[in-house]
């Protein structure tokens, strides 16, 4: 069982490596967090924070939108990809049951995000830390957005499965994903935003709005990102927030989790019903 | 002692109230190689799809070694290639092949050894996405044969193939046939199998119509012989009247003729002696053959609705 698991994961690893997936989200990350980096520590010599968390509470915004993209057009193909080119008839007619191939997929996508965040955010913190803005804390922050990204990046592949085992055309699948990143990313926050802002003081922004960015695993991310880095004053909007949350941030990093494992289990379910 | 490989029993699979294949019965003994024909949509593929146990037959059963399809026993001695299967280009054929035999779980290494038994040892480095259309039927087979597989399933395996690869493939499945498999592949035209079956079997509009030998199948078609009879100087009419046949230009003949009486029809030609300038014997090819069983089964078919 581990053993076909790890074939499946160590072969999308492989094919990351060799269609340049990995390497272009690891120019995309790296391109985007310097930049982040190098503006972003204008602030930080009259505010007194070091340079690597400030540069980390951007990344985190960045990870939001990048992370999510990157695993759901990692993930579209997993299964409508293999139906289409026929080898998911080869793959199921050996001994391989449909939960260890999703599972065998999802490890091997999770080491290549995992990798590319690595060596993108990385490279920045090397980076600045190399120009003397490095301290233990700020590598503390660093190694936390990279596993946390991770999580965020697990959760949306999971969604990416689901969507590739609904529609048998890979195209038709992609699309989807890119549906999924718009609204679970972009339009999500807009109708928060907006509700929020109709509501300011009553019901919703006390009871509902928590919560609300609990079921979505990005904002969730965002959440226990910003109100881990202790510098909550500096990057004000959302941890401003985590401060009158009535949960403690560590609950929005286990709604990740709880989010990823549904949806793999749900993207099982469906594919235990393709008939390839 | 049963050496029964695949049985097949009145297998019925409805999609959509519309019969993909119906009262499909037969069986395969080990070792036999067996050939699949049908048009497309003669319910070919959903037959291989449920020999996986992709799909469930609406009526009836199929075996594979006594065991269920799909379950753990028969996916374990069974091997496919489908019709069009596509690797990742960016992967070497060693990469592939090894991929496939830890998912079998069988010793990759040793896989890598099959990529010399279908000629592609040289190839193996390189990447699929330069491969040629044969190389990757080729590298498809080489799948199929990793592990000791006892049934071996080829959807249209030489479709697309050029007349030399053809010929290795059907080299590469009497080997195969000759270390104990069984192998079952499926075809739309019956030229292509030239004498390198055992049996036979013809689906048409999902039922199956014919299931022999190719020369018991020759002979139980009994398709009429043509002769075609050309003269020097004669009219076509004044040749027809007397050989009987119908004129086909203005000098030449058709005869049709059963096997039997060829021999007396062409030493009727031959004592014509001097009038006859050529004559050619047309004996019924095998898609002759094969139009003829699936002909016939379209119009017992139409009866039947009528």
């Amino acid at each position: 069982m581990f053993q076909r698991i790890l074939t499946v994961a160590h072969q999308e690893f492989r094919i990351g490596l060799r269609n340049r997936w990995i390497l272009l989200s690891v120019v995309i990350l790296s391109a985007f967090s310097m930049a982040l980096a190098l503006l972003g520590s204008a602030p930080a010599g009259t505010l007194d924070v070091s340079r690597m968390t400030i540069t980390v509470a951007s990344l985190s915004s960045l990870s939001v939108y990048l992370v999510p993209l990157i695993a759901l057009l990692l993930a579209f193909d997993a299964v409508a990809g293999e139906i289409e080119r026929g080898t998911l008839l080869l793959i199921f007619s050996s001994p391989m049951t449909r939960s260890e191939f999703l599972i065998g997929k999802a490890v091997g996508h999770i080491c290549v995000l995992m990798l590319a965040l690595t060596l993108g955010y990385g490279s920045t913190a090397l980076m600045l830390a190399a120009t003397g803005g490095g301290d233990t804390s700020g590598f503390i922050d660093f190694a936390r957005l990279i596993a946390t990204s991770a999580i965020l990046g697990f959760a949306f592949l999971s969604l990416g499965y689901i969507v590739s085992a609904l529609v048998r055309q890979v195209t038709t699948a992609a699309a989807m994903a890119i549906g999924i990143w718009l609204v679970l990313i972009v339009l999500y926050d807009l109708a928060l935003l907006g509700a929020l802002v109709a509501d300011s003081e009553g019901f919703f922004a006390s009871s509902v709005f928590p919560f609300a960015l609990l079921a979505n695993p990005a904002d969730a991310f965002r959440l226990f990102n910003l109100s881990a880095l202790d510098a909550n004053a500096m990057v004000g909007g959302m941890a401003g927030v985590a401060e009158s949350l009535p949960f403690p941030p560590v609950v929005a990093l286990a709604s990740i989790f709880v989010f990823a494992g549904v949806a793999m289990s749900g993207a099982i379910l469906l594919l235990k019903r393709v008939s390839p | 002692m049963n050496n029964t490989v695949l049985r097949a029993e009145n297998v019925r699979m409805t999609f959509d109230g519309r019969d993909a294949v119906k009262d499909l019965s037969f069986e395969l003994g080990s070792a036999e190689r067996v050939a699949l024909l049908g048009h497309n949509g003669a319910g070919k593929t959903t037959f291989f799809k449920m020999s996986l146990g992709f799909l469930t037959p609406t009526d009836g059963r199929i075996e594979v070694l006594g065991a269920e399809p799909g379950s753990d026993k028969a996916r374990a001695s069974t091997a496919f290639l489908p019709e069009s299967v596509a690797f990742q280009r960016t992967l070497t054929g060693v990469e592939v092949l090894k991929y496939y035999a830890r998912l079998k779980g069988e010793d990759a290494k040793k896989a890598i050894g099959l990529l010399e038994r279908v000629g592609l040892a040289e190839a193996g480095r390189r990447r699929v996405g330069t491969y040629s259309k044969g190389m990757r039927q080729r590298l498809g087979l080489a799948q199929a044969l990793i592990g000791t597989p006892k049934l071996v399933l080829l959807d249209e395996p030489t479709s697309g193939l050029d007349p030399i690869s053809r010929q290795n493939f059907y080299d590469l499945v009497t080997e195969i046939s000759g270390n104990g498999a069984t192998v079952l592949l499926s075809s739309h035209a019956l030229t292509e199998m030239e004498a390198r079956t055992d049996r036979i079997l013809i689906m048409s509009k999902g039922k199956l119509v014919a299931n022999d030998t190719l020369d018991h199948l020759r002979t139980a078609a009994r398709l009429p012989i043509r002769l075609k009879v050309k003269s020097k100087e004669e009219p076509a009419e004044q040749l027809a009247n007397r050989l009987g046949g119908t004129p086909v230009n203005c000098r030449s003949v058709e005869i049709m003729c059963a096997h039997e009486d060829k021999i007396a029809r062409i030493a009727a030609v031959t004592s014509l002696g001097a009038m006859i300038e050529d004559i050619d014997v047309h004996l019924p090819t095998l898609d002759d053959v094969y139009k003829h069983f699936s002909e016939k089964a379209d119009l017992e078919d139409s009866a039947g609705e009528a």
